[in-house]
């Protein structure tokens, strides 16, 4: 599986509040949800994100609250992957849960600017900025997680044991 | 080698002889938890997956307190959902307007949690119940649904980072003072992954309330779980609540711990966290040029009985600053019955603060005390981002109870310490 397209860039400790605001979870419609994607730090990121375009961020990304309508909404506005230096176990276990892929990968983090086009390899981990021409590898799944993700998510794996 | 106490309790529960830090293990559950906001998504799941009765009735709770009661139709919605999917369950633990409290105030209170028990909840404060010896900690709604589904979740082992408590808190010093200290030193992620277990000699001198202030805010350092061993204190406070019978769990001596961080209550001062992030930390003493326009004393962190005591020593026989505005709200009916009784409702009411029935409502900014731009508030809840209680250019200042209450009396950011009681 592979991904491909343009950059939107943040900073460390990217919040669920600021990711989805508290404000908005009256309701479940992820698509209602993510019109107010990331809309307290970057209110243009919902006008111009595309399907296949990439979030990069610095260190624990996801961090606060254990709202699933977070991974949900980033999702759901498009962005096919996060690539971060660390995520906040709550986000890693839900973004895990509900199909989002993420990615833990600090030099792509650093290097990699707004705007770049990036694509990404999910099967080995690699990361390409087609920009810089630079490569990264990120660091793989642990094996219970990438057979949890292959099973089509967690309740889907809980299903086949019962 | 040996284990910490979160690695025994779910050593326990995966019904193996020992774990080390890092393996994957399937942990049986005492508790499956949600609320309002996160029980809808977890009952979508739970029926899409084509799951029809939860493993064990006795064994969910589901507790209406984040926009309850309910402050619009959506959210009526939502409570609703909830309620029939508790009806039609027969969830013995199911929490409406009447007898909810905000969830991690509540569950503790009506002993529904106990010393060694292995808990999830679909809400991050769920680590509060460390405090009473338990394995406690969030997840999001599909490991609700999975939980509810099958009485299982996975867990990697966690490291631990060992907090050495000394010292004694002195007065108008309280558990948030400990944990906003806590979380300056160490920062917003550097307890990720791993329990943040207390010990030492200190741990005897803080109070129930303190206890489960620092576990609720162990999530804000990013912690897994965070916890205290099992004292007479802890047993007094379960004895005629725990319905179930309780474990003690003790870490071995020779447990391993990846970091060891050293805390003297003595020194301890009224700690304050500017926005916007909880590592953001100042003694309060150095606030006194901050203007402020509301005060909130409440929450899953700080509305308990002594939070309440705090306020009420503070408050009472005052007036808060005329351009403030002051919102307590007791986390439990238990804890609202008991500030009528013992007159500070009253007493707050005569101070100019208004109490509202037990909801989440302003710490997560969804009603009850939402900012304009550019206004401040001093909060005991447990988070201050961007947006947090409203307006993007709002600000929350996290602080105790005691210092939100002498902030209110001047509308600036204040030292509890420099108030005087009132006989």
């Amino acid at each position: 599986m592979e991904a491909k397209g343009t950059v939107f860039k943040y900073g460390d400790n990217v919040d669920t509040d600021v990711i989805i605001p508290a404000r908005y979870l009256n309701t479940q419609d992820a698509r209602e949800l993510a019109m107010h994607a990331m809309e307290d730090i970057d209110a243009d990121y919902v006008k111009n994100v595309k399907p296949g375009d990439i979030m990069v961020a610095g260190w624990n990304f996801g961090c606060g609250s254990s709202r699933e309508h977070a991974p949900l909404v980033i999702k759901t506005s498009g962005a096919a992957v996060v690539i971060a230096k660390s995520f906040a176990r709550i986000f890693y276990r839900n973004a895990i849960n509900i199909g989002l892929p993420i990615m833990e990968c600090e030099e792509a983090a650093d290097a990699i600017a707004k705007g770049d086009t990036v694509s990404v390899n999910f099967d080995t981990g690699e990361i390409k900025d087609e920009t810089t021409g630079q490569t990264f590898q990120a660091q793989p799944f642990p094996e219970f997680i990438q057979k949890m993700i292959k099973a089509g998510g967690l309740m889907n794996s809980i299903r086949e044991k019962q | 080698m040996g284990m910490t106490m979160t690695q025994k309790i779910l050593a326990a529960h995966a019904d193996l002889d020992s774990v080390t830090a890092g393996q994957l293990i399937n942990a049986r559950l005492d508790l499956v938890h949600g609320n309002d906001i996160t029980t809808p998504v977890a009952i979508n799941e739970f029926e899409k997956a084509g799951f029809s009765e939860v493993f064990d009735n006795k064994k969910v709770s589901i507790v209406l307190d984040h926009f309850v009661p309910n402050k619009d139709i959506k959210s009526a919605q939502q409570s609703k959902q909830c309620r029939l999917f508790a009806g039609k369950q027969g969830v013995t633990h199911f929490y409406d307007v009447g007898t909810m409290g905000i969830e991690h105030a509540l569950l503790p209170e009506q002993g529904v949690v106990g010393a060694g028990d292995c808990v999830i909840g679909a809400d991050s404060h769920t680590c509060t119940y460390g405090a009473l010896g338990a394995f406690s900690t969030g997840v999001g709604s599909t490991d609700m649904a999975a939980g509810m589904a099958s009485g299982y979740a996975w867990f990697k082992v966690p490291s631990a980072i060992k907090v050495v408590l000394t010292g004694k808190l002195n007065p108008r010093v309280s558990g948030k003072d400990v944990i906003l200290d806590l979380i300056g030193r160490i920062g917003v992620d550097g307890a990720l992954y791993k329990s943040l277990e207390f010990v030492g000699e200190g741990v005897k001198e803080l109070s129930m309330d303190d206890r489960f202030c620092i576990c609720n805010m162990a999530i804000e350092a990013g912690a897994k779980n965070g916890i205290f061993p099992v004292d007479e204190k802890t047993i007094a406070y379960m004895e005629g609540r725990t319905e179930r019978p309780y474990t003690v769990y003790e870490a071995d001596a020779d447990a391993e711990y990846e970091q060891v961080i050293e805390m003297n209550l003595s020194e301890l001062v009224p700690t304050v966290a500017y926005p916007h992030l909880p590592e953001n930390t100042h003694p309060a003493a150095d606030g006194k040029n901050i203007k402020i326009d509301q005060i909130v004393i409440g929450s899953c962190t700080n509305g308990r009985m002594e939070d309440m005591e705090a306020a009420y020593e503070i408050l009472k026989g005052k007036k808060i600053a005329p351009w403030v505005r002051g919102i307590i709200i007791p986390a439990t009916m238990e804890v609202f019955k008991e500030c009528i009784k013992r007159g500070y409702a009253t007493a707050f009411i005569d101070s100019g603060c208004i109490i509202s029935t037990p909801t989440c409502g302003p710490c997560l900014g969804g009603y009850m005390g939402i900012l304009a731009e550019e206004e401040r508030c001093v909060s005991t809840t447990n988070r201050n981002f961007v947006g947090r209680m409203g307006h993007v250019k709002s600000e929350v200042y996290l602080a105790s109870p005691a210092t939100a209450a002498a902030s209110a009396l001047t509308g600036y950011i204040t030292d509890p310490r420099t108030i005087k009681e009132e006989n």
